[in-house]
């Protein structure tokens, strides 16, 4: 190694005589000195020169590492969906306490009873609890009710209530399992409900065959309107986030505008609703007609099993998860990431058009223009809640049912103002997309190590610290 | 074997400085990091002395980023005392220990993309004038000085993205610099880098020394630590195990490092050479940017045979490999394995016809990190008997053929259904490795089969390799390091440019080697080396780009 230790100060002290501003790669280079050793040895150095310089190195690495950072932002949203359950339900808890704080700061009767409280302080813990115990009335069970039917009903508008949601939800969670954010559900309901309406009371066709025929007409309507964002995606590189908010205002006035024609206006109405269903259209009643629940929800229960199946069992699943998880790792192994993008968007749209079909096809037995709701819209909490896995949709989904079927028994009641069941929604959300907070709060954080970003963390113990001299 | 710069001893009254010696002497005594029941760190002893490199040699794994953690006021030591020139300090945090003259280098650098170097380097310590506003003046010529002091050859004005990743380690190192740091920790610096950059960096490292800092060199790269080290500190399994001199063999630092005798060489017969099965014929890739990235490639590989493709990289490796693949869309030209024509085919279709695949990047390409063992073991087999029927997947077989693959390849786990984003960088090739050995090859492509990988993981690779080789499939290996070119390949391909400078036996030279990596041609190489060997002895005109290698042959 004698060799190496000569050129080494030689080269040091050309670099610092004849260029001590110039760039390293010039540096390296034998420059003037070198040129004048031999003719031959600086051709070959100017060659050399080129490949130290700009042309090599920079090329693959910084695409790679920009690469990772568009990863990096969809990887929050990955924290935020598949985040762990028991933030999920710690954040349910912490939603139903403040709202609970909410609504009893907000409650002149609340205010009215403290003002005795020492002398009768069962009054005023009856007034802060009395709406969510209308709200569970309303919801769960209603002990106040006649007989059985009466007590039940509650229940059963629950499930009614969640199975649109269960639907949609199961349709924006199996999108973001392949790493799409569908936040067009609304569109896809509104499509779904549009296509089974028309087979519901433009065609007659016999008992049994009928809704079956309902049924697929709406999974193809919102399948269509599904798989074009999955198109566009796939084909041109639009953002999924972009074309579904798009397409939901594209769906919801094409509905209004439909609702107008001859081929769907209730002839006779002035009205933008569509006529009636046939019977033969309609989802059978579980449990007798005092009751609204209806087979759909059974629909509901066996399409979380399918997605379940899907995601876990089949060979689709793997593809969706691969390319959700690791799109370019999905690739080389041969999976088609395009052709992904577009089936899993028409299933993620097929799965809303059920949510239609619940809505024409259950409840409301007719189109309108406010078919849809805000279904579309909360079955992405629904979606967020349930972790985007099918079965923690589903009780997600039976939980936003509650709340609304309850919140009408609550506003009834109590005269508390059903919109304070959006704010707990609301609340649930803000808590989910926070799990350092959830945790925070409840005391779980892991205290083993400081992270990297040691300085916040010194600087929060410090104002704890301060705080607690003062 | 003296491999370090003696300018070192001698350079400081020929060079520009604004410091002639060190002032800091950092001292770590009996520092133990335990997280819950794992001991990250053992009652750790380290004395960094002022104006030496100091590096800090150690397996992946090892404790060596949580000791430089707990230097740099990111962890609390469980136990033991850090010393600044005899007295004892404690970091809370990292600003105490930028205020102590301590600097780090991150492994993954701390910069934000869409900034400016300027602005960078100003954050969180930013100079103001009047009304609070922002001077960015005073650091664009603090960054001027350190860059023109030291050679950096960076703009402060440039946008941080923009910049290769060299540079940006450059940027990390002034920030350091600016705050008057005089204890330069480097975590993996060069784990990210070129062999270009890498001497580059080297280089830098050698005038800081001369400047009077200290260096903090981790890595587990024995070829770089021994041409940068004063004093080596091996660690393994979280204990001190031994001071080294650079002038250690190979073998000694990487028996010391791994706990058992390892050995750097590779045994192999010679090939016994097939019939040709993979022709390549005018292969053509041209980029967005209309360039032709891959220029009218040609090449065969024989059954049973090691073509190794060398170059600097960047030079259209990483697009020949895609287009084998069929993920390259503006592939022209031919590549038939058996006969069958496979450019235009789709991934699938190539990875049915035979082809096993090992992608440069691991983790980006090679596997989906959250999911399990089983399921990253099949991911391209997913769809296959004896893993699904129809569209139904077998959950039992799947994991029967995942506890398999674990044993025979080493993959150390707890679990199968752990999540292959937990494990190691070894473990996590030995996952993809596994995989794509698993089936019958026609053909067996590996891209930087080795890189970031430790020595004992190293040299499970290449006997995989090299079995595959033996059990007669074709095989080609994509590489940086002409280190492993050398000790795997059959025959060398060297790539410039994207085209093909020449197909040489792996009994090559490294300066031919070199040269030719430098785009010139095979015989003219030969010529220049031979002609250098005659008239001097020194390479003084094979300059660092191809040269460096050649230098530091050992």
């Amino acid at each position: 190694m004698s060799e190496k230790t000569t050129p080494e100060p030689a080269a040091q002290a050309r670099k610092h005589a004849t260029d001590p501003a110039g760039p390293p790669k010039a540096a390296q280079s034998p420059s003037g000195a070198d040129a004048a050793d031999a003719v031959l040895d600086t051709a070959e150095s100017d060659v050399v020169l080129d490949a130290a310089g700009g042309q090599i190195p920079p090329s693959a690495v910084p695409a790679a590492t920009q690469r990772r950072n568009l990863d990096g932002g969809a990887s929050v949203l990955r924290q935020i969906f598949a985040g762990n359950a028991m933030v999920s339900v710690l954040s349910v808890l912490l939603a139903i306490v403040l709202g609970g704080i909410l609504m009893a700061v907000t409650n002149p009767k609340v205010a009215a009873t403290a003002g005795y409280f020492f002398a009768l302080p069962g009054d005023l813990l009856t007034e802060v609890f009395r709406p969510y115990t209308a709200l569970v009335q309303g919801s769960i069970f209603n002990w106040a009710g006649a007989d059985l039917a009466a007590q039940l009903y509650p229940i059963t508008e629950t499930l009614t209530v969640a199975t649109p949601l269960i639907c949609a939800g199961l349709g924006v969670a199996l999108a973001f399992r392949a790493g799409l954010f569908n936040i067009g559900a609304q569109g896809q309901i509104i499509f779904g409900a549009l296509f089974g309406a028309y087979a519901g009371f433009a065609w007659h066709l016999p008992v049994g065959l009928h809704l079956v025929v309902v049924i697929l007409a709406g999974l193809v309507g919102g399948a269509i309107w599904g798989g074009v964002v999955g198109l566009l995606k796939a084909r041109t590189g639009a953002h999924e986030v972009i074309v579904t908010i798009m397409l939901n205002y594209i769906a919801n006035f094409l509905l209004l505008f439909l609702l107008t024609t001859p081929a769907f206006q209730r002839r006779g109405s002035t009205n933008p609703i569509s006529p009636f269903l046939d019977s033969s259209a309609l989802f059978p009643g579980l449990l007798g007609p005092q009751f609204r629940l209806h087979a759909g929800f059974i629909v509901a229960i066996l399409a979380t099993a399918f997605v379940w199946w899907l995601l876990n069992r089949s060979t689709i699943g793997f593809e969706f998860r691969a390319v959700g998880a690791n799109p370019s790792a999905a690739r080389t192994a041969g999976i088609n990431v395009s052709r992904s993008t577009i089936v899993v968007m028409a299933i993620a749209g097929a799965l809303a058009g059920l949510a239609g079909i619940a809505q024409v096809s259950g409840t409301e037995k007719y189109l309108s223009g406010g078919v849809a709701a805000s279904i579309g819209f909360d079955a992405i909490t629904v979606a967020l809640l349930g972790r985007s896995t099918p079965w923690g949709t589903f009780f997600a989904g039976l939980l936003f049912g509650a709340f609304r079927a309850g919140g009408v028994a609550m506003q009834a009641q109590t005269q508390t103002p059903i919109d304070i069941v959006l704010v707990i929604q609301s609340l649930i959300v803000l808590f989910i997309a926070a799990p350092p907070l959830v945790r925070a709060i409840f005391g779980l954080n892991p205290r083993k190590k400081k992270s990297t970003r040691g300085s916040t963390a010194a600087s929060t113990a410090g104002g704890v610290k301060s705080g607690a001299a003062a | 074997m003296i491999t370090r710069c003696p300018a070192a001893d001698n350079a400081p009254d020929q060079i520009h400085t604004h410091r002639l010696v060190g002032v800091l002497k950092l001292e770590l005594r009996g520092i133990t990091k335990r997280f819950g029941s794992l001991i990250a760190n053992d009652h750790i002893d380290l004395v960094v002395e002022p104006g030496q490199v100091h590096c800090l040699l150690g397996e992946n794994g090892a404790g060596k980023s949580t000791l430089m953690n707990v230097l740099y006021g990111l962890y609390d030591p469980t136990e033991g005392e850090i010393l600044i020139d005899g007295k004892p300090v404690v970091f809370k945090d990292p600003g105490q220990a930028m205020a102590a003259g301590i600097g780090m280098v991150h492994q993954h650098f701390m910069l934000i993309p869409v900034f400016t170097v300027a602005e960078n380097v100003a954050l969180g310590n930013e100079a103001t004038k009047a009304a609070g506003l922002l001077n960015l003046e005073s650091t664009r010529r603090k960054i001027r000085q350190i860059s023109e002091q030291y050679g950096f050859d960076v703009d402060p004005d440039a946008v941080v993205e923009d910049l290769p990743v060299g540079v940006q380690q450059r940027v990390e190192i002034i920030k350091a610099l600016v705050r008057d740091a005089e204890v330069l920790i480097l975590d993996e610096p060069t784990a990210v880098l070129t062999p270009q950059e890498t001497d580059e960096l080297l280089d830098i490292i050698r005038q800081l020394k001369r400047d009077g800092k200290s260096i903090v060199f981790i890595s587990h790269k024995l070829r770089e630590v021994k041409d940068i080290s004063d004093t080596i500190t091996v660690i393994r399994r979280g204990k001190v195990v031994g001071q080294a001199e650079p002038t250690a063999s190979p073998t000694e630092l990487a028996s010391a490092m791994v706990g058992r005798a390892v050995s750097l060489t590779l045994d192999k017969a010679p090939a016994k050479t097939g019939e040709v099965t993979f022709k390549v014929r005018h292969l053509t890739v041209i980029d967005h940017n209309s360039q032709h990235v891959v220029d009218d490639l040609s090449f065969d590989i024989a059954k049973g045979e090691v073509l190794a493709i060398a170059g600097v990289q960047g030079n259209g490796q990483t697009e020949l490999t895609e287009a084998i693949l069929g993920v390259q869309p503006h592939a022209s030209g031919s590549i038939t394995l058996d006969g069958e024509e496979l450019l235009g085919r789709s991934v699938k279709h190539v990875l049915g016809a035979g082809v096993g695949f090992v992608p440069e990047d691991r983790t980006l390409d090679g596997l989906v990190g959250t999911f399990s063992i089983s399921e990253n073991m099949i991911l391209d087999l997913y769809d296959k008997a004896p893993f699904a029927r129809g569209v139904g997947m077998k959950p039992g077989v799947i994991a029967d053929n995942a506890a398999k693959k674990v044993e025979e390849f080493d993959v150390r786990t707890p679990s199968v259904s752990a999540a292959v984003g937990t494990l190691s960088g070894g473990n996590q090739q030995k996952v993809v490795l596994a995989r794509e050995l698993s089936r019958p090859l026609r053909l067996f492509i590996a891209s930087q089969p080795t890189r970031g990988l430790d020595v004992g993981s190293i040299e499970f690779v290449h006997k995989r390799v090299i079995a595959e080789r033996d059990h007669g499939t074709p095989v080609m290996i994509v590489s940086t390091e002409l280190d492993e070119v050398m000790q795997l390949a059959d025959r060398i391909a060297v790539l410039y440019r994207g085209r093909l400078v020449g197909i040489v036996p792996a009994t090559t030279s490294r300066d031919v080697l070199g040269l030719m990596m430098a785009g010139v041609p095979a015989n003219e190489a030969e010529a220049s080396v031979a002609a250098h060997s005659d008239s001097r002895p020194t390479p003084a005109a094979v300059p660092d780009a191809a040269g460096r290698e050649g230098e530091t042959h050992v």
